[in-house]
Parts: structure tokens; C-alpha cells; sequence
């Protein structure tokens, strides 16, 4: 249920975001979601793509500084309150959110929230037993 | 930690494990001959005049004292081969500085002084390692530089096989070890990381290579980067000091027991000074060493002021050569960077970073003042290995570094995390400080 997002660091200079994307685009690999943490110095860019090995070779070999990361993507209505009661639900668990974005699904009326937590394994189980639909590769890439 | 990792081996062992009376007796008659010939250089002879120094008044090594220094600036003052002390016909060898600190300096050497360099350069080879049996990489330059021609001469004394593959051109220095699977590098430590780089981006294990020691000398480096440098392409990596100004390559160099450079003092009298007070420092304390030649023919040195920051250690090695050793150059006093009042030399800097686990061996340090504050920056490039998804992980990292640079150094510096391969990789001698302060515009 976890799924694979490629992190890479990027310097905060023009052009430096388009460089991976071009890489991408090349290869005909299409970028679901993406986010981007930055300082005034550097930037970590967030990606999730279906072929994530293939794209993290890709920008590997093209130098760039890659890790691979498991995120955990659950799926909400997208309207008020969607967000807000998945965080609840984490509250109550006691779990720490490293990181997370979110994206909504183009045809339909769903979000996806994909959360960034230091013990994945434990955070789906939390999750699950709170009712909170994890989806997993097949969901996410099957929407997109 | 007594351990060699080469079988300890001599190339002179007279010479080499002289008894320290019988070497100062050595060096004492050998200063009374380089004041003789000093003394045909008219800038010497000026000087020796004024301070009433004759050969004969050379009583004791301590009388070292009473001789004028030389600079890099009396040897531009006496462009290009003033300090000469033998015809022009007997001159078999002009060699230059790099003119990394401005105008290039010559250096001529005479027929005897080649065989004398040479021979030199065997000794510290072979206690590094070197048989007759191996072959041996030279990735220095050749040309006016002493470092190429140098170890080149001194490996064939030795009688190993050379592939002179000078300097540049990293790709093809890759497929000549690949092909002629060499035993031995020649290089600047800093070129021999980027072999390593290069190997890995043409899609080879540099570990793979056939290198099995490496001689480093030319430039800085430090312990930390010895490590990084034998992890990375898997081999034992050597240390060795010279000066073109003095000779080239050859004024010391580490045995198997690598716990300092080996003075060939049968040949250089070597003192260790305060740069300000010019007033000997201790033993073990870091000082400026300044050198004085003891059988140069065609360019003797008197007290020769090489601007390098090492100490000296007078404590017999295991390994029975008598010549005191010396550390690693920790800077320059020239080199020397003033930051907010505080002397800082760039490999402390260098060493800083190498503390921290995993981190680059490739950085700049820019220093500003764009206010009344003199305002540092260094640069590192980020590894795989220490890069991670979490904007809280990076920005840890870059304060552990910034406190490590404090310990090391005493000031306060500003890191920037860079991209790899974004700061330009050496084939030379590295540029690692920019200094844009007193700059207009």
C-alpha cells in the first residue's frame, strides 16, 4: 500500500527545476504529483510517477542527487472537511507528519492527501483500523 | 598503530639510516660548501659581505642562524636566473614554479643536481612501495613543472615501467590503467578523486583499477582524504614534500609506516620557524619551514623561506631512517586566511567536512566583506549518501557542518548546500578560496 516517491535536491537557481522535467518529459514518463520544499538556498522536488524506477535511474544517471522515499497516499471527498478529518483521525493516533500535499483527481470528486511519516508500516496500520482509505499503486495510478 | 603497510625497504640505506653525529657532521661540512658556492651569487655575496659569513666562520649547525633568508621575491628580483651559481654551460635543466602565487620563478639544476634529485625521488618511492617489477602512472604534467619530470627520473633509477601519461584528459588516463593495468599512481591527491569520479561516470568501479599505491605531493591534502582517496579506488596513497624552488619532489616523503615525511637531511638543512618572529617553534609545534640546500650545484638556497605551514618530529621511526619527519603542510603563510581577526588555513576547513560522515571532499570557500564584517561562505556539494526527502534532515545537516567548521577553525562560516559536479573538478592544483574581499564592483 505504500507508494514510491523520487526526492531530489535541487539548487535555487533559474532552470534547475526544469532540468528533471525535461529528463522526464523525454522519456514519455508522465509526473502525477509533485511538490517542492524550498529554502533560499536549495529545494527537495517530490515526485510521484508510475514508472518511479525508471525515473529514478533516468535522473540518476543524469547526475542528479535522487533517494527513493515511501509515502503513504490516502484517497478523501473533495470538499470541506476532507483533509481536516483524515489529521484528525492521525491526531488521535499519535502519528507525526514529516511532510504532506495533496492533489485531486481530475474526473472525479476525490483528493488524494499523501503523507510523508517516519514509520510508514505503522502509520497504514493506524490509518486502516481508523476507517481512512489508503490506496495503493493500482488506485492512484489507475485514477490519475 | 607501528604498522607499514609496504615491506620496509631502502633505496640508500647508508644514507638513508645515517646516525644522527655522523649526519650533522655531514650537514655541517655540506653548509660550509653551499656557503662557498652561495657565495659566487652576487646577491649572496652582498649579503655574506655585510654579515662578515665566510665558510670558514660556519662553526656549527647552529651558526644556520647567523645566514640572510631567501624569498619568492628575491628570486623574482633576480629574474630569471640570477641566483646561479654556475655558468650557463653548465646547466643541464631550467625548471619553473607553477606561478600559482604570481610570476613564475626558474630553477636551474646542473647535471650532478639531476642524479642527486633523481636518486632522491628513489628513495622516497621505495619506501613507499616501489619495485622494479611495477608500472607506474605519472599523471603530473611534464613540463616546467618539477613534479612530472621528477618522480619520472626517479622511478627509472628504480627501474620500474613508466607510462608517462602527464596530466589532463581524465577518459583516456582511465583506459590506459585499464589497459596497461598499472600498480602505481602519480598525481595530486585531488586529481587521483577525480579519476575516481570520472571511473564511476564511464561506468566503472574505480575500485576495479590495478592501482595498488599511489605517491601524492604538489598540493594540500589531508588524513581525512587520504582515507576517502584509498576507499574510493582501493589502494595504499603515500604522501611526499618538495618545492621547485628547492628542487621539485624529493625533500621528504612518507616510509611504510606513514606517520610523517622523512627529511632527506643528508641534503637539506631544515628549520622550523614563526613566521612572524621568524624565531624557531618547538618541536612538534607548527611553524614555517625554511630550508636551506646542502648540495645543490647550480642554485643553492640559503634559508629558503617556502611560506608552508608543518611541523617536525625528531622522535626515531621504527623503520631506522634517521631523518626527522615531517607533518602534512596544514597551510601556507601566505595561504593563510584572516577572518575576522582569526588565522584559518583552508584545510581546516577541508578537514571539517571530511569529519562529517559522508560528506564531499569537493568545496569552495568564498570569503566577502560586504559590510565592516568579513562574511565567509563554503560551498559543498551534496551526496547521494547524504541526501534525504526531509527539508528538517538537510537543514540539520548543513548546521552540523557549520558547527564542525566552527570547531575546526574557530569562526562562524555560512554553508551552502550545491548540487554535485556543479564546483569545478581539478586537474591541477585546486582553486578552493575565493576571496572577493578589497574587489571593486
Amino acid at each position: 500500500m505504500k507508494i514510491k516517491q523520487i526526492s531530489m535536491f535541487l539548487e535555487n537557481k533559474p532552470g534547475r527545476l526544469s532540468e528533471p522535467c525535461r529528463i522526464l518529459a523525454n522519456a514519455g514518463i508522465n509526473i502525477v504529483t509533485l511538490s517542492l520544499a524550498d529554502t533560499q538556498q536549495f529545494g527537495i522536488l517530490r515526485l510521484i510517477v508510475q514508472e518511479w524506477e525508471k525515473a529514478y535511474h533516468l535522473l540518476k544517471d543524469a547526475g542528479c542527487v535522487v533517494n527513493l522515499t515511501d509515502v503513504i497516499a490516502t484517497e478523501v471527498e473533495d470538499r470541506p472537511g476532507g483533509l481536516a478529518k483524515v489529521l484528525d483521525v492521525i491526531e488521535e493516533a499519535g502519528l507525526n507528519i514529516e511532510y504532506m500535499y495533496a492533489f485531486t483527481f481530475r474526473k472525479y470528486d476525490r483528493a488524494v492527501l499523501v503523507f510523508r511519516f517516519n514509520d510508514p508500516d505503522a502509520a497504514i496500520a493506524a490509518l486502516q483500523a481508523r476507517g481512512i482509505n489508503v490506496i495503493g499503486p493500482v488506485e492512484l495510478y489507475g485514477n490519475s | 598503530m607501528n604498522h607499514f603497510v609496504v615491506e620496509n625497504r631502502f633505496w640508500d640505506a647508508e644514507a638513508e639510516t645515517m646516525p644522527r653525529v655522523s649526519l650533522e657532521a655531514l650537514q655541517l661540512t655540506r653548509l660550509r660548501e653551499t656557503v662557498a658556492r652561495a657565495a659566487q651569487v652576487p646577491f649572496y655575496k652582498r649579503l655574506f659581505e655585510k654579515e662578515g659569513i665566510t665558510p670558514d666562520s660556519i662553526r656549527s649547525l647552529d651558526d644556520i642562524r647567523r645566514l640572510p633568508f631567501t624569498t619568492k621575491q628575491d628570486m623574482r628580483d633576480n629574474y630569471p636566473l640570477g641566483l646561479c651559481a654556475v655558468p650557463r654551460e653548465q646547466l643541464i635543466r631550467i625548471h619553473g614554479s607553477s606561478g600559482t602565487t604570481g610570476t613564475p620563478t626558474f630553477v636551474g639544476y646542473t647535471r650532478k643536481d639531476l642524479e642527486t634529485w633523481s636518486h632522491l625521488c628513489a628513495r622516497f618511492l621505495v619506501a613507499g612501495g616501489l619495485r622494479p617489477e611495477h608500472v607506474v602512472q605519472v599523471s603530473f604534467g611534464y613540463g616546467l613543472f618539477t613534479g612530472g619530470f621528477g618522480l619520472h627520473y626517479g622511478i627509472e633509477k628504480v627501474g620500474a615501467a613508466i607510462i608517462p601519461a602527464a596530466s589532463g584528459n581524465t577518459p583516456r588516463q582511465i583506459m590506459l590503467m585499464r589497459d596497461l593495468q598499472p600498480d602505481v599512481l602519480i598525481s595530486t591527491p585531488s586529481y587521483a578523486l577525480n579519476i575516481a569520479d570520472v571511473a564511476r561516470s564511464m561506468g566503472m568501479d574505480p575500485r576495479g583499477l590495478s592501482l595498488k599505491y599511489a605517491h601524492f605531493g604538489g598540493e594540500m591534502w589531508t588524513e581525512d582524504m587520504r582515507a576517502e582517496i584509498e576507499r574510493q579506488l582501493d589502494l595504499f596513497a603515500f604522501n611526499n614534500y618538495g618545492l621547485s624552488e628547492i628542487i621539485g619532489p624529493g625533500v621528504s616523503g612518507e616510509c611504510g609506516l606513514r606517520q610523517g615525511m622523512h627529511l632527506q637531511e643528508d641534503h637539506f638543512l631544515v628549520e622550523c620557524l614563526d613566521p612572524d618572529t621568524l624565531e624557531p617553534v618547538g618541536d612538534y609545534e607548527y611553524g614555517e619551514l625554511v630550508i636551506t640546500t646542502l648540495t645543490r650545484e647550480a642554485q643553492p638556497m640559503i634559508r629558503y623561506r617556502t611560506r608552508d605551514i608543518a611541523a617536525l618530529d625528531p622522535c626515531p621511526c621504527p623503520c631506522g631512517r634517521t631523518g626527522r619527519r615531517m607533518s602534512r603542510v596544514i597551510g601556507r603563510s601566505d595561504d593563510m586566511l584572516i577572518i575576522r581577526g582569526v588565522n584559518v588555513f583552508p584545510s581546516q576547513i577541508e578537514e571539517a567536512l571530511l569529519s562529517v560522515e559522508g560528506a564531499s571532499p569537493h568545496y569552495l570557500i568564498e570569503i566577502d566583506r560586504p559590510g565592516a564584517l568579513d562574511e565567509v561562505t563554503v560551498k559543498v556539494e551534496v551526496q547521494p549518501a547524504l541526501f534525504s526527502d526531509k527539508m528538517s534532515s538537510m537543514q540539520e545537516l548543513r548546521d552540523r557542518i557549520e558547527r564542525k567548521i566552527h570547531a575546526y577553525t574557530g569562526i562562524h562560516v555560512v554553508v551552502e548546500l550545491v548540487a554535485p559536479t556543479t564546483l569545478e573538478r581539478s586537474t591541477g592544483k585546486a582553486v578552493r578560496v575565493v576571496d572577493k574581499r578589497g574587489r571593486l564592483g
